[in-house]
């Protein structure tokens, strides 16, 4: 039997910005999809990822409705990434740069990310098979 | 011997350091094996296109060049028409490298 695989992400571009947090999602789910236990270290503009104030909108260039234009949050992405590693009996531990959020003013999340410091950067770091920086420019 | 995955997420035509990181590349080549795997608009000089022969030559040299199915998908971009030496394939190829302790570099 294979030893489970543990990976981490770090991840820094805010939400809405950049092409790399969709990339960064695809990554995540492909590592939950084949039962690695996944840590996340977003810092920097990647703590507005889990925001529990995101909001759907309406399109009204197009006329479409919430409903119709069904406008993907992110937050959603992150509690259905935590979800699924959940239901396949791994973990994805997300943790949140405390000054970043404090910085940002973010600190209401949905359920699952914790708040954190580089410390646990280093744990992750020396706990895990490999690492992935994805930085900004 | 290490195993190296580069990803490339620029192209070349409006940041001219993605033909540094094509050159990191080649340099590795020398050392390990190595995976060019090119994401978002790092697949653009897959096409037919004046920058695809610098892709082309990276595989002559032994670089595992791939473009991500999805990225191609999302702009447009034939999977039956890149570059020679270029080949298709899903995100998943970065994790399982990743899983496999090979060294990866994201630019």
């Amino acid at each position: 039997m294979n030893e489970k695989k543990e990976l981490t992400f770090v991840i820094m571009d805010a939400p809405y910005e950049s092409a790399r947090t969709t990339t960064a999602f695809r990554l995540l789910d492909a590592a939950v999809r084949r039962g690695f236990d996944v840590n996340v270290f977003a810092y920097e503009g990647a703590v507005g990822l889990p925001s529990v104030r995101q909001a759907p909108h309406a399109n009204a260039v197009h006329g479409r409705d919430v409903v119709e234009e069904d406008h993907p949050n992110p937050k959603d992405a992150v509690t259905a990434l935590i979800e699924a590693a959940h239901k396949r009996g791994s973990r994805l531990d997300w943790v949140q740069c405390g000054l970043c959020v404090d910085e940002r003013g973010v600190s209401e999340w949905v359920a699952g990310p914790r708040r954190g410091s580089p410390a646990d950067l280093v744990t992750f770091v020396a706990r895990s098979d490999n690492v992935l920086v994805i930085p900004t420019r | 011997m290490a195993d190296y995955l580069l990803i490339a997420s620029r192209e070349p035509f409006e940041e001219s350091d993605v033909i540094d990181y094509y050159a990191l590349a080649a340099a590795l080549a020398k050392e390990g094996t190595t995976t060019l795997f090119l994401v978002q608009n790092g697949v653009l000089p897959a096409r037919p296109c004046a920058q695809a022969s610098r892709l082309t030559q990276l595989a002559a040299a032994g670089i595992h060049v791939l473009a991500d199915e999805f990225s191609l998908r999302e702009r447009g971009i034939r999977a039956d028409r890149l570059a020679p030496g270029v080949a298709p394939a899903p995100l998943d190829v970065v994790v399982e490298h990743l899983a496999a302790g090979t060294k990866v570099l994201w630019h």
